[in-house]
């Protein structure tokens, strides 16, 4: 990978980088200015901010961890632009192990891995995910103005379908946190008891800030709440790792 | 005529949209142009095409299930920065039940942008900065004390932010997270296939819900 470690592939990267920094603060200061607009107050678009930053730090230091994977085949800059934009550790890794393992017949690390091959991972990657780029600016109007006409035909299936799309998606992740796992060094298949009872911990922290927020007005725990419960299922995880729970 | 907030959204998105496109399209382009390295044929071929008919599916889907999700703006972002499940569409379900915005409004659509765009501005800071100290921090993520916290990402969110859905639409629920747990339990494997299932508990969470809403038995 030490091709990749040149001053031209650290421009591109970086060019790219600022790029997606400068889209989401433009989005940012535009859903602002109109969220005023909305009579929302400057302390509410506060909250949000800070609670959006904080509930995604958990999340972005799992995305740190295929950082560490990835950087094995590509080095770090084209590793953390890759995760950073786009798609997710969940199709980069197996794009990048369609190439190296299923057509070169190697492993993510392996010192064997030539220019050619990453270079043709990285082609793979970046046209294996490509059509949300396509679809989303062709089509996206249309498929908002033909969801506009629905909400406007009938407000209560409105709200009832926004629940039912939130939970159609809820419910493939609290599935697969039941199917079984393979461990890589031993090669045993079981399910996963840490992560069940990381699941059940989690919900049972968001009822305990819920009752807080209920009973006791502790109204700064709603932007919160999430994040919270994150971080603290995932601190007792480690707990539960330490007792021998897998 | 000035624009609507929504047809200046669609208008600007779509131009940040085609730009993303070319710059990503851009580097393994400049990569194969400066260093003279191109991928042959017959090594590209089997790789794409491994990739590709998963991943075109399952990407083009996500399109329809999560933009009515998200609304306009953040979906311009969101398909730009990626990470939606982990990150994105939490951020903006999290956002809106903070405030009580009704999803699908103007308010929820400007909620889940302000959203959106923190979280992804948070995540490519924390990525820049684990690239530059990737020396020092690969150890740490790589122990094997810390790894149950980030194995266990996706249970910590979903066990927050399904018990809330869950016991406010437990009817709607109830059939879809039944099927996906035989499905995960049985099926050898699935849990590679995630994202593909994520459309279908959509499509039989929405005929569960309409069936029930035609019958009477939600509102």
């Amino acid at each position: 990978m030490d091709f990749l470690n040149v001053w031209w592939v650290y421009l591109i990267v970086g060019i790219i980088f600022l790029y997606v920094l400068a889209q989401s603060t433009v989005f940012l200061l535009k859903a602002r200015k109109r969220a005023l607009e909305l009579n929302f107050t400057k302390e509410q678009i506060r909250k949000t901010i800070t609670s959006s930053m904080i509930f995604s730090i958990a999340p972005s230091m799992a995305i740190l961890f295929g950082l560490v994977i990835l950087t094995k085949v590509f080095g770090p800059m084209v590793a953390g632009l890759r995760l950073g934009t786009l798609g997710a550790l969940t199709y980069e890794l197996p794009a990048a192990t369609n190439v190296i393992k299923g057509v070169f017949g190697l492993d993510i690390g392996s010192l064997a891995i030539t220019p050619e091959m990453i270079v043709t991972a990285l082609w793979v990657m970046t046209l294996g995910c490509i059509p949300p780029l396509l679809i989303v600016p062709l089509f996206l109007k249309k498929i908002s103005s033909r969801f506009d006409q629905i909400k406007e035909k009938d407000e209560t299936w409105k709200n009832i379908m926004m629940d039912a799309l939130f939970l159609g998606m809820i419910s493939a992740f609290v599935g697969y946190v039941v199917a079984p796992v393979t461990d890589e060094l031993t090669g045993d298949t079981y399910i996963s008891i840490l992560a069940i009872l990381v699941l059940v911990t989690s919900a049972l922290f968001i009822i305990i800030f819920g009752i807080l927020m209920k009973k006791f007005k502790q109204d700064w725990l709603k932007n919160y709440a999430l994040p919270l419960s994150m971080i603290a299922s995932m601190g007792l995880a480690l707990v539960y790792a330490l007792l021998g729970v897998r | 005529m000035k624009r609507t907030y929504q047809d200046q959204i669609h208008f600007e998105g779509r131009i940040w949209m085609l730009g993303a496109l070319l710059l990503f399209v851009s580097l393994p382009l400049f990569i194969s142009i400066f260093s003279g390295v191109w991928p042959s044929f017959k090594n590209f071929f089997p790789g794409f095409i491994a990739t590709a008919v998963i991943f075109w599916p399952v990407t083009t889907i996500e399109v329809f299930t999560f933009t009515p999700m998200l609304g306009s703006g953040s979906s311009y972002l969101a398909f730009v920065t990626g990470n939606l499940t982990s990150l994105k569409v939490p951020a903006a379900l999290n956002a809106q039940d903070a405030l009580g915005v009704e999803k699908g409004t103007d308010e929820g659509d400007v909620l889940a942008t302000i959203a959106v765009a923190s979280s992804s501005i948070a995540t490519t800071l924390i990525i820049i900065l684990g690239i530059i100290l990737i020396i020092p921090l690969a150890p740490i993520l790589e122990s094997d004390v810390l790894k149950p916290a980030f194995d266990n990402v996706i249970p910590a969110l979903f066990g927050a932010i399904g018990v809330v859905y869950i016991t406010k639409r437990f009817k709607v629920a109830i059939v879809p997270i039944i099927f996906m747990l035989i499905f995960f339990l049985v099926v050898p494997g699935s849990g590679g296939l995630v994202g593909i299932m994520v459309p279908v508990g959509v499509v039989i969470s929405l005929v569960v819900a309409r069936v029930l809403y035609k019958k009477g038995l939600i509102k």
